[in-house]
């Protein structure tokens, strides 16, 4: 039944203005910065930066905002006879979905036209679960606090705080402890942001992936190999099903 | 058809609802009034199961809901501030409903038709006034032909005509014997439509009576005056 | 049947030539093979007399040891094969004047202490070691006390995995005036190998996927190397403890790694590089106590680091070069600066040229705060393209607080030399 709602949300979302802005967005960028560099690999780079700054913004905001908007619609489907769990799925789904078909369609395209093989695919997947991610997210943020302007500067915070805050305090670390053996737990670290972890992913699978193994050859080691990646990649979708499932918890016990 | 047994409900240390207990029976208009934040949105939340009670419970055809779904495919529900995706149109939010309900029951699209809905379906959401929501609103809950209907301050936003098409479909279906609650500030348009008054304080149930007795032990002849009596002899007291 | 290409022809005669002149007999010619009056190499080389030529037919010849210490030109005809059974050190040459050329030189022995060859050189002068083919030696062709002695056109291969267990390719140890040209070496431990070697020069050779150095150099001043390759080995090419080198229109690519460089230089003084492509390596020059070197119109591109110069360096000169798309064009971890950067394009100028003169109007800092950073302390780089390092990039660029203030190009040029 959830496919249903899902099906309609994607077609209410994929009409919204906002989504096709992010849309045509991705597109120019992806495209111009395509056009401009000769090399495709510089360009990857160059993308990876702008991937993994809007990407998250605009899919936690995005979502924050569109579960304050639907706070009635929700109120409809409650008194309907549906099960709250199929209720949140098919708007996770639905968001997601809407979200990731505009990323495909907006750097997806110029992706797989510019970018050889399997470091198009990587990006890719990591634009789609990046996304994932900041909807579960969003989904979170939306169901904490009653108050929209509260909820989307928590949003907002979390973002600033995946984007730069935490890096910034891994900086602080390294520099801190620069004088113990410290690479081991960095990667640890590294995993708890999911940004870092997408980035990290993405910059293995270029040339300039030999510059981590001449820093401390641990980061190729640990995510350059088999098991590396699965866990990464593991890490990765639990950022994606923990904050949902969570906040599906405090929706199922909301008073709306 | 309706129990509610001792229900509680507080947010924080705010208690909304206390111990509220009311039996309801098909046939039945019940009119639910009361000053604002007196707990009446809270109890027809409790019903719907959005709002889920701190204490007591309640039944539908003698089946406890509280964790049930199923019952409300015999509920219609008219919310007091109705939004629906911006970017849908009309007709796609009411096949929407209908897809998601999946009802086998004859459909009853009166209202869409006497509301004249049906000559604007492919208008979007976003581009309709509060009225006109109201009526896709209105004619959601008619619908699926629901032994239940819950109307939450039905007649708000609506134009004079729009408002009597609605009332007299209120009083076909109550005709019809489906059990039916409203709740409104216009007393005066209740007036004709009511057989029972629930009249809710501070989370009581301040009483609970069939209209004429209410108008007989008042002596007065309108639902309003009556009212207004028994807040003058609270007063009094 | 051709006995020997013209091109070999040329150098069999004027060998010849000297040795008559030297030796003012008759020389003649042996032949060597099945159906030949000698069936064995050895036997052959017994009889001989200097300036005689001994034609090999083709054929394997398992002789162990063959020791050329006679003044003659040593000739394959149709690729004969002198086979070592991985015992023997294959051919040893202790006489002057010697031609060898047209072999195939396989399966030397291995690992032992004597350091055997394929073809071994001792205390000689005018020795040609001239198109052979070594395959799977320990070293390949090795040279030790010899003088004016040539290299070339050799093919020079080997299949080693540890250093320890491969010697080099062509190895030449307290020589001079040698000529390396034109061969082609992979799978040793140093393509070519160079200690206590000088005035000699190193021209055309291919070296790749060797595991340590394409070519590794020490002790050995007064040498050129020009418009060789060196790709994918180990650990790029190192040059150390040397005073007045040329390295002239080499390529240096594909050296990635943890301890890779396109070129290492180590104790390194008055030298010239000049007009040589650095690409794809993860440093393409390191330097270390290096002084007084020009670096001149070269092209560094798609490196991890363009240059890293130590702090040990002094009095360098880097002008009219192109850094191109490296994700670090230099990076240094000293805070003085004692070399002059000039006149070199940098793409990742951002600034303008008001006057037209192709030379922007403001310096550039080529030094980022996040190399130094990463200098400072290497496991940074798992920042490398946050968000937060392009952040502290932008804002180090605008007002330097880190980054060592003198280290600037002040005629940044516009356009990419034409290299």
């Amino acid at each position: 039944m959830f496919n249903k709602i899902q099906r309609f949300i994607v077609l209410d979302i994929l009409k919204n203005r906002v989504v096709l802005a992010y849309t045509l967005l991705l597109a120019v960028l992806s495209w111009s910065v395509f056009s401009l560099e000769d090399d495709s690999n510089k360009g990857v780079l160059t993308l990876l930066n702008i991937v993994l700054l809007t990407t998250p913004l605009v899919s936690i905001i995005f979502t924050t905002i569109y579960l304050y908007n639907s706070a009635e619609f929700i109120e409809l489907l409650l008194s309907q006879p549906i099960r709250r769990s199929k209720i949140w799925t098919g708007l996770f789904l639905g968001l997601f979905f809407s979200l990731a078909l505009s990323f495909i369609i907006g750097a997806g395209i110029p992706i797989l036209l510019f970018v050889p093989g399997h470091v198009a695919l990587i990006l890719l997947v990591m634009g789609v679960l990046i996304t994932a991610v900041f909807v579960a997210l969003g989904f979170l943020c939306g169901i904490m606090s009653r108050d929209k302007a509260r909820g989307i500067g928590i949003s907002i915070l979390l973002w600033l705080f995946f984007a730069l805050l935490f890096d910034g305090l891994v900086l602080f670390l390294l520099f801190q402890f620069s004088d113990y053996p410290i690479e081991k737990a960095m990667v640890g670290v590294a995993a708890l942001n999911p940004i870092d972890l997408a980035r990290i992913f993405i910059i293995l699978q270029l040339d300039v992936s030999a510059m981590l193994g001449y820093t401390g050859a641990i980061f190729k080691d640990f995510f350059g190999t088999g098991v590396g990646t699965a866990i990464g990649f593991a890490l990765l979708c639990l950022w994606v099903i923990l904050p949902y499932l969570l906040s599906r918890r405090m929706f199922i016990r909301k008073d709306l | 058809m309706i129990e509610i047994r001792q229900v509680s409900k507080h947010f924080g240390r705010f208690e909304v609802l206390k111990s509220v207990s009311l039996t309801c029976e098909a046939g039945q208009c019940i009119a639910l009034i009361g000053p604002n934040g007196c707990g009446k949105t809270t109890l027809i939340k409790s019903i719907l199961g959005m709002v889920l009670p701190s204490s007591g419970s309640i039944y539908f055809q003698g089946k406890d809901i509280a964790r049930d779904f199923m019952y409300r495919h015999h509920i219609g529900y008219m919310p007091q501030k109705g939004r629906y995706p911006d970017n849908m149109t009309i007709g796609q939010v009411i096949d929407m409903i209908k897809d998601i309900r999946s009802s086998d029951d004859t459909l009853d699209e009166q209202l869409i038709t006497d509301f004249g809905l049906d000559e604007i379906l492919d208008k979007r959401m976003r581009t309709l006034s509060g009225g006109t929501t109201q009526k896709v609103s209105a004619s959601l809950a008619f619908l699926f032909n629901p032994q239940v209907l819950i109307l939450d301050e039905p007649t708000a936003g609506l134009d004079p005509l729009a408002a009597e098409i609605l009332k007299d479909k209120i009083i076909a279906e109550n005709k019809r014997g489906k059990l039916i609650f409203i709740t409104s500030h216009l007393l005066s348009e209740l007036d004709d439509l009511v057989t029972h008054v629930v009249m809710m304080q501070e989370g009581e149930i301040r009483f609970n009576m069939p209209t004429a007795l209410l108008k007989e032990q008042t002596g007065t002849n309108s639902l309003a005056r009556a009212i207004t009596h028994v807040l003058k002899q609270d007063h009094v007291q | 049947m051709q006995v020997l290409s013209p091109k070999d022809y040329r150098y069999v005669l004027g060998a010849l030539c000297m040795i008559l002149h030297s030796l003012s007999a008759v020389s003649g010619t042996i032949q060597v093979g099945s159906g030949f009056p000698f069936a064995s190499v050895r036997k052959a080389l017994e009889v001989s007399i200097d300036g005689d030529t001994i034609l090999v037919h083709s054929g394997t010849y398992k002789e162990g040891n063959i020791i050329i210490d006679k003044s003659i030109s040593f000739v394959g005809v149709d690729w004969p094969v002198l086979d070592g059974q991985l015992k023997y050190e294959v051919l040893s040459i202790k006489a002057d004047h010697v031609l060898v050329t047209g072999f195939v030189v396989r399966d030397s022995g291995h690992a032992s202490l004597d350091d055997p060859g394929g073809i071994k050189i001792y205390d000689s002068r005018y020795v040609h070691i001239i198109n052979n083919r070594l395959i799977n030696n320990f070293f390949g062709i090795y040279l030790q006390y010899s003088q004016h002695c040539i290299v070339r056109d050799n093919i020079i291969r080997a299949s080693g995995t540890e250093e320890q267990q491969i010697g080099n390719g062509i190895h030449c140890w307290k020589s001079d005036s040698l000529q390396i040209i034109a061969n082609s070496i992979s799978g040793h431990r140093d393509g070519i190998y160079f200690e206590f070697v000088h005035g000699s020069i190193i021209w055309r050779n291919i070296s790749f996927d060797n595991i340590r150095y394409g070519l590794h150099f020490m002790f050995s001043d007064n040498d050129a190397y020009i418009t060789n390759l060196f790709r994918g080995n180990g650990a790029g090419v190192a040059v150390m403890f040397t005073k007045n080198v040329k390295m002239f229109n080499n390529t240096f690519e594909d050296n990635w790694g943890d301890a890779a460089h396109g070129l290492l230089l180590k104790e390194i003084s008055d030298s010239y590089i000049f007009n040589n492509r650095f690409i794809r390596n993860t440093s393409g020059i390191y330097m270390e106590g290096t002084n007084r070197i020009i670096v001149e119109k070269n092209s560094f591109k798609d490196n991890g680091w363009g240059m890293k110069i130590q702090a040990s360096c002094m009095d360098n000169t880097i002008r009219d070069n192109n850094f191109m798309r490296n994700t670090f064009d230099i990076s240094t971890n000293g805070s003085l600066v004692l070399n002059t950067f000039n006149d070199n394009y940098w793409d990742k100028y951002e600034g303008y040229d008001l006057d037209k003169d192709n030379v922007g109007d403001v310096p550039y800092r080529p030094l980022s705060l996040f190399s130094v950073l990463v200098e400072q302390n290497p496991p940074t780089m798992l920042l490398y393209r946050s968000f937060i390092v392009t952040l502290l990039d932008r804002s180090e660029k605008m007002i330097p607080t880190l980054t060592p203030d003198n280290f600037i190009d002040d005629r940044p040029l516009m356009h990419a030399i034409p290299l």
